[in-house]
């Protein structure tokens, strides 16, 4: 993975000054999550790599760190998903097309493409985690023929808090992907024709080479344990697992400490893990 | 090295007041305590001094500062970088406490380099002084902090009539220049010898029963110990006092604030504690250290594992002011690392 401590936009004055980036489009769905287009000035791209994350200032209100959930492979703005869940996301959603927030990043090592070259790939999404992941799956898709078989598991509590629906239904429709879907529970509001149970309930069924097949896993803290335990039952060697791992974060630059898993900085050296670097950290919990 | 009569030196430290660009700060006595605070006159200064609360890490990395400003021109942001080269003339630091600073400028500048931090420390010009006394809780000697022969521009000794100045840079010797000094003879450079060797360490009453070189291990070996993390963090109130008075702690925390009634603002960083309940919480109610015991273990993983792993030095230069200021009483890193030790040995028995 490509570990990037050095930010394309870090280079003004010091390290901590954004550059503004504008909201150019955002799109609700149903749930507490929003996705944002934001164009960088002079319509330069954001150059990341699937998997990395900006760190994404609110003037007045603060500053958090976000995902890029588009690809590097469509040209031009780039995408972030945002789930209100306090101050800043709060703020972020209150904000409109023609709004600005600051932006500094890309940070972090993400999921480098080429070590993917021709291999099966099955990604595991849980919830909101589907967001960062979203960025490689849309590579692998756009650059189909590099890569081998492609499966997606995506669970979330419910149906309404799917993310990228019309993307998803593209997703189950098209060949060029297997696509599997679960949630924790459907409410009687709420319809939904598709299996119920937690996560770990439909791994089993997908159908990969589990010898060679790479398992890309993104979700909330307590997936993470239950997840494996599935993955190590399938036969999954962990030599093949990458697992993006949330912690607090606060500079993005493996100083502030906050994100720290035994000697290893989430900010810098993940959030994208090979599975056997952080599987003996105490500290990883997985 | 050089020698300096006291009054010439107490000249030197008046000259600069009065003409350097830059605040001249050094240790006094207030009262009660020893502080790193502003000079009116050399004659403020306190050397013989046995520890200060902070350590002068709060005038590289201050414990609030702004690190960016941003105005809101209709919608688009100015965003001004804020690192002034507001560096010190700082005088009377301890050997241990010079250690920690070149354990900070190996993060903060040689591998990821930090704009305010580096501004203010290459800004700063360091005069050490050999110790002269102890508190009760420093065990220094044992972490090979008590004497240094580098992270100075100079380093004083007391010698009684004069001082014994050791150049350790450029500017370190062109700060002199101004001042009558003469070399040293081969007895003051002994006797200096001999202060470092044999009267600097007979000053610490607590000490180590291990070399700091086996604390990694040992910490290692106790990370599943949880008995003994609970059994010690039990009085503990979580106020992260060790964290903020501890020279080789730097973790901090980014505020943005808005300056009420403009439409400007500024984003700051002050110091934060893993010992401080939110260190580590995420949204979801997900807090990765939730137990007091958890915090500390990380507090002491971190000191001597982790930042040994990731950039060779043991973070814990044995000053002895998280011990002296924890109100619970429960903070002694020196007591903690013996009864690890002893814990690792009654294992191996
Ligand atoms: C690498 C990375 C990528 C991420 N990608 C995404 C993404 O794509 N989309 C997304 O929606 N989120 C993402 N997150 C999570 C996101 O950064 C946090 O949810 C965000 O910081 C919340 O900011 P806030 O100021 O709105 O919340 P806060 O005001 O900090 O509150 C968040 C909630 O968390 C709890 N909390 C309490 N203390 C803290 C604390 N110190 N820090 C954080 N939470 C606390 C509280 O329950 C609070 O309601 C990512 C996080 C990381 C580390
Ligand atoms: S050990 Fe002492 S100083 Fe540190 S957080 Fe606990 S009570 Fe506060
Ligand atoms: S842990 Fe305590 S003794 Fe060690 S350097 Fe920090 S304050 Fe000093
Ligand atoms: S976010 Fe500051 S060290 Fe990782």
């Amino acid at each position: 993975m490509r570990s990037s401590t050095t930010a394309k936009f870090d280079i003004g004055e010091n390290e901590y000054q954004p550059v503004n980036g504008l909201i150019t489009r955002t799109r609700s769905f149903t749930g507490a999550d929003k996705l944002f287009e934001i164009q960088l000035p002079d319509g330069e791209e954001l150059g990341h790599q699937p998997g990395q994350f900006v760190q994404l200032l609110v003037p007045g209100v603060g500053e958090a760190p976000f995902s890029v959930t588009s690809s590097p492979t469509k040209p031009g703005p780039f995408e972030l998903t945002i789930r209100a869940v306090g101050n800043v996301t709060r703020a972020l959603h209150n904000m409109e097309p023609g709004d600005t927030v600051g932006i500094r990043g890309p940070y972090g090592s993400g999921f480098d493409p080429d070590v993917f070259e021709g291999e099966d790939i099955l990604f595991i999404a849980g919830g909101i985690g589907l967001a960062p992941l979203r960025s490689m799956i849309n590579y692998t898709l756009d650059e189909r023929e590099r890569f081998g078989e492609l499966t997606t598991v995506y669970g979330c509590k419910e149906p309404a808090e799917q993310l990228y629906p019309d993307e998803l239904e593209e997703w189950a429709e098209g060949d060029e992907m297997t696509y599997l879907e679960t949630v924790d529970q459907c409410p009687q509001d709420q319809e939904w024709d598709g299996p119920t149970g937690v996560i770990t309930s439909v791994i089993p069924e997908v159908d990969i080479d589990v010898e060679t097949s790479n398992v890309l896993v993104c979700g909330p803290p307590v997936m993470y344990t239950f997840v494996l335990q599935e993955l190590d039952e399938m036969g999954v060697p962990d030599e093949n697992i990458y697992l993006s791992l949330e912690r607090n974060m606060h500079c993005g630059r493996g100083l502030c400490g906050h994100c720290q898993i035994n000697e290893l900085y989430v900010c810098t050296d993940g959030p994208v893990f090979h599975y056997p670097v952080v599987r003996d950290k105490q500290e990883a919990e997985v | 090295m050089k020698v300096i009569d006291k009054p010439e030196f107490e000249a030197l430290i008046d000259e600069k007041i009065s003409s350097d660009r830059r605040d001249v700060v050094g240790v006094r006595d207030d009262g009660e305590k020893y502080v790193f605070d502003d000079l009116e006159s050399a004659g403020d200064l306190a050397l013989d001094y046995d520890v200060t609360m902070l350590s002068p890490k709060k005038y590289l990395m201050p414990q609030r500062e702004t690190i960016l400003e941003y105005r809101d021109a209709n919608g688009e942001f100015e965003w001004r970088a804020k690192a002034e080269p507001d560096g010190k003339v700082i005088v009377g630091i301890h050997p241990y406490d010079l250690v920690a600073i070149e354990q900070l400028d190996k993060i903060f500048i040689d591998t990821l380099r930090d704009e305010p931090y580096r501004r203010k420390r290459e800004n700063s010009l360091l005069i050490g002084v050999n110790m002269q006394d102890a508190s009760e809780t420093a065990f220094a000697a044992s972490m090979g902090t008590a004497t240094t022969d580098s992270g100075y521009d100079l380093m004083l000794t007391d010698l009684g009539e004069t001082y014994a100045v050791n150049i350790g840079t450029l500017e370190g010797k062109e700060f002199l220049n101004s001042a009558d000094v003469r070399k040293a003879t081969a007895g003051e450079v002994q006797e200096v010898e001999r202060i470092e060797q044999e009267v600097v360490p007979d000053l610490f009453e607590r000490e180590l029963e291990f070399s700091p070189a086996l604390l990694p291990t040992i910490l290692e070996e106790n990370y599943d110990n949880m008995a003994f993390w609970e059994d010690y963090s039990e009085k503990c109130l979580s106020c992260g006092t060790c964290n903020m008075v501890c020279p080789t702690c730097y973790c901090f925390s980014v505020d943005m604030i808005r300056d009420l009634g403009t439409n400007s603002g500024r984003e700051s960083r002050r110091w934060d504690g893993c010992l401080l309940e939110d260190f580590a919480s995420v949204a979801g109610d997900e807090n990765f250290r939730e137990e007091v015991a958890e915090r500390h273990r990380h507090r002491f993983m971190r000191k001597g594992w982790y930042i040994y792993e990731r950039y060779g030095d043991i973070a814990c230069i044995g000053c002895g002011r998280c011990t002296s200021e924890c109100v619970a009483d429960v903070a002694d890193p020196c007591d903690v690392y013996n009864k690890l030790y002893q814990e690792v040995q009654a294992h191996a028995q």
